[in-house]
């Protein structure tokens, strides 16, 4: 994460000095420092909500419920986190956002299922196994309902807004089984 | 079809909304003052990921105003001409993964200049629904609970994204250019 990091920070400088674009840039750099903070501002109220949902869902035990229905699943996805863990039930309540296309609403759960994943971590400041192939399959985005793009269809005039689905499911099946193998391979090497 | 996708998106948030509470009030938990509970981590949790996403964005505003995205769209051309890939879609495969908004302004301006239902708006559309703004979940996700190393996260999130971009020119190719 450093060298990346640094590398395309460096490079962005070093190509926008050549361009000479630097006012650009040095006014992209503070424009994006306040952005970063806006979005994360109108977070804040959909964050609490789901938390709140989140908090009623795990004590009345509905996420282990909804754990129980795709537990091999789960549990071949994730053999290192204990089958009755909360994390299990966080993960399949962002999944079923995610499937649903609530997007915004997806990143709380997918936030919740990362603090129940931090739980397990026993090196705190560095990414479990389990934590990566969550995010692996979370930004391989496995929406089933495009619901925004077909909203953005609609408002351009689209004659067939929904046409688009079924080549969705299947480009967003491709890439999520791209990435669960690549995963798979990934594992192999890792040490938790 | 549109119609019950539309009915779905309209009907699943409200339909948890009162689900989980009532499952809840039905199972003795007291529900306002556990989602009270819940929701009081909302702020805390936002706050812990300012500084990854400043971090994050930054640098992604950086590449972007400097034009070193143009030079490697520029860059690889050739192949895409190899691979029978439009030039024009192509930008979405390297603003996918860094911007949300400027992955959608550019879905609009093909929409603007050729259309929804053509070739490429199809192709367009089909892509930003199998791909994620991958820069941004791994900053807000890790930054929530302050991960540091992400290890491999960003190199295969950026794979699952360009196999979603392939597959996505791939199948429109071979479902719409007939029409």
């Amino acid at each position: 994460m450093n060298k990346i990091w640094l590398g395309l920070t460096v490079l962005g400088i070093i190509v926008g000095a050549i361009n000479g674009k630097m006012e650009a840039v040095s006014q992209s750099i503070l424009q994006a420092a306040i952005d970063s903070v806006e979005i994360l501002l109108k977070l804040i109220g959909p964050m609490a909500f789901w938390l709140g949902i989140m908090k009623i869902a795990e004590k009345s035990g509905f996420t282990n419920l909804a754990a129980q229905l795709v537990r091999p699943l789960m549990r071949y996805l994730f053999p290192e986190v204990p089958p009755d863990h909360p994390a299990m039930g966080a993960m399949v309540m962002n999944f079923s956002a995610n499937i649903l296309g609530l997007g915004n609403s997806s990143t709380p759960l997918g936030i919740q299922a990362m603090k129940e994943l931090q739980t397990l971590n026993p090196h705190p400041t560095r990414a479990t196994k389990a934590m990566l192939t969550f995010l692996v399959i979370n930004t391989s985005s496995i929406t089933l309902l495009p619901g925004t793009m077909i909203g953005l269809r609609i408002a351009a005039g689209s004659r067939e807004p929904v046409v688009i689905v079924g080549t969705t499911l299947f480009a967003t099946t491709i890439s999520t089984i791209a990435a669960l193998l690549v995963d798979r391979v990934c594992r192999l090497t890792l040490k938790d | 079809m549109i119609n019950l996708i539309q009915t779905i998106s309209a009907w699943a948030i409200p339909v948890i909304v009162v689900l989980i509470p009532c499952y809840g009030f039905i199972k003795g938990v007291k529900v306002y003052d556990t989602f009270v509970e819940g929701a009081k981590d909302g702020f805390k949790t936002v706050v812990n990921i300012i500084p990854y996403l400043v971090a994050m964005m930054v640098t992604i505003n950086i590449l972007r105003a400097s034009g070193t995205l143009e030079l490697l769209i520029y860059g690889v051309e050739p192949i895409l001409k190899y691979f029978n890939i439009p030039k024009e879609i192509f930008p979405l495969v390297i603003l996918r993964p860094l911007s949300g908004s400027g992955s959608m302004a550019f879905v609009n301006s093909i929409f603007q200049t050729h259309g929804p239902d053509s070739l490429l708006g199809k192709m367009a559309s089909t892509i930003i629904g199998s791909s994620e703004t991958t820069f941004y979940v791994v900053a807000v996700y890790f930054g929530a609970v302050g991960i540091k190393d992400s290890r491999y996260a960003i190199p295969i999130g950026l794979i699952a994204d360009v196999a979603g971009f392939l597959a996505g020119v791939f199948i429109c190719n071979l479902v719409f250019k007939s029409y």
